[in-house]
């Protein structure tokens, strides 16, 4: 089973290594939780400076937007660790009918 | 393990989210969830975005007129804080620190009421100031449903964390409790997620024109 890993034998020992373990995954979190702030503020300045045009801004705050939410997913929210297969399958299986979904919208629904 | 059994330091579990059989299954219910609400925040996003700026008459605001920046900046990062805040309760709750998770369980509901109160703000200056009503046009039709919808799963989730918290301030922390808390983190982060491409398709790319 996932909750016991780890068998040294000495249970202070093992709970020294886990605590370690998850002050480690901690750093990783603040990591991406800096990324994140810091793609949130590129695209909030790409749309600032009115420079750049709207075939330009609107595909590059998109790409931004799907980084951070990768961030937010498998750090956040773990998707990275093991035990997410079916975790997994129900997201992008409700992505893969959502994004369908807006495709529809945008090209078969007109005005 | 047991549900019921009495945890200590040394003897609670690596995953105490999913080590008993109603964790394991709460765990992949919710998950199951979670890809349903994906679906149907994106259909919200396709009527939003076949409906956009689509007003009756010239007297009406379009995206542009209406969403500022700062404000959107504010929410955004209140938002993406108490995602942050909420991974450290729910590091606390692994290294079986009730006291600690409950602190930062605490921040994140404080951040997520800022966001919700500028939300409240934001409508209330629209339909004053713009007359961009829920009925004025079918693009507000679809702008507060989308948004509304995500504001109504914000205040959802702080009434669900609120009521963990309070439920179990005097319980501490047990196998039956942790899944319950580590789920609602889960939801609360799938909020953030959702906003992520809120602030990026309705406010940054209505900015942009």
């Amino acid at each position: 089973m996932t909750n016991q890993p780890l068998s040294s034998g000495n249970p202070s020992v093992d709970i020294e290594y886990r605590r370690r373990k998850s002050a480690e995954e901690m750093r990783y979190q603040i990591i991406s939780f800096t990324l994140m702030i810091f793609l949130t503020l590129v695209a909030f300045a790409a749309v600032a400076m009115k420079g750049f045009t709207a075939w330009f801004t609107v595909p590059f705050i998109l790409l931004l937007a799907a980084v951070q939410v990768v961030f937010q997913l498998f750090y956040f929210m773990h998707m990275s660790h093991k035990g997410h297969e079916a975790p997994t399958l129900f997201l992008f299986s409700g992505l893969f009918v959502g994004l369908t979904g807006i495709l529809a919208f945008l090209t078969v629904v007109w005005w | 393990m047991h549900v019921e059994e009495k945890m200590t330091y040394e003897t609670w579990p690596a995953a105490p989210e999913k080590s008993t059989l109603e964790s394991k299954n709460k765990f992949l219910g919710f998950w199951l969830f979670l890809g349903g609400e994906t679906v149907l925040f994106a259909t919200l996003f396709a009527t939003y975005l076949a409906l956009k700026d689509k007003v009756p008459n010239t007297s009406q605001h379009l995206a542009k007129d209406l969403f500022e920046l700062p404000l959107t900046f504010v929410a955004t990062m209140l938002l993406l804080t108490s995602s942050l805040t909420s991974v450290y309760a729910m590091y606390h709750m692994k290294n079986f620190a009730f006291k600690k998770m409950m602190l930062w369980l605490g921040l994140t509901v404080l951040l997520g009421a800022a966001f919700l109160g500028l939300e409240v703000y934001e409508f209330n200056h629209y339909v004053h100031k713009f007359h961009h009503t829920f009925t004025s046009s079918a693009f507000g039709s679809a702008f507060y449903t989308l948004v509304g919808f995500h504001g109504a799963h914000v205040a959802f989730g702080l009434c669900w964390i609120l009521t963990l918290m309070i439920r179990n301030s005097k319980r501490g922390l047990n196998l039956y409790n942790a899944p319950k808390f580590y789920v609602a983190s889960l939801y609360w982060h799938f909020i953030d997620v959702v906003w992520v491409f809120i602030f990026t398709v309705v406010y940054l790319m209505g900015m942009v024109g």
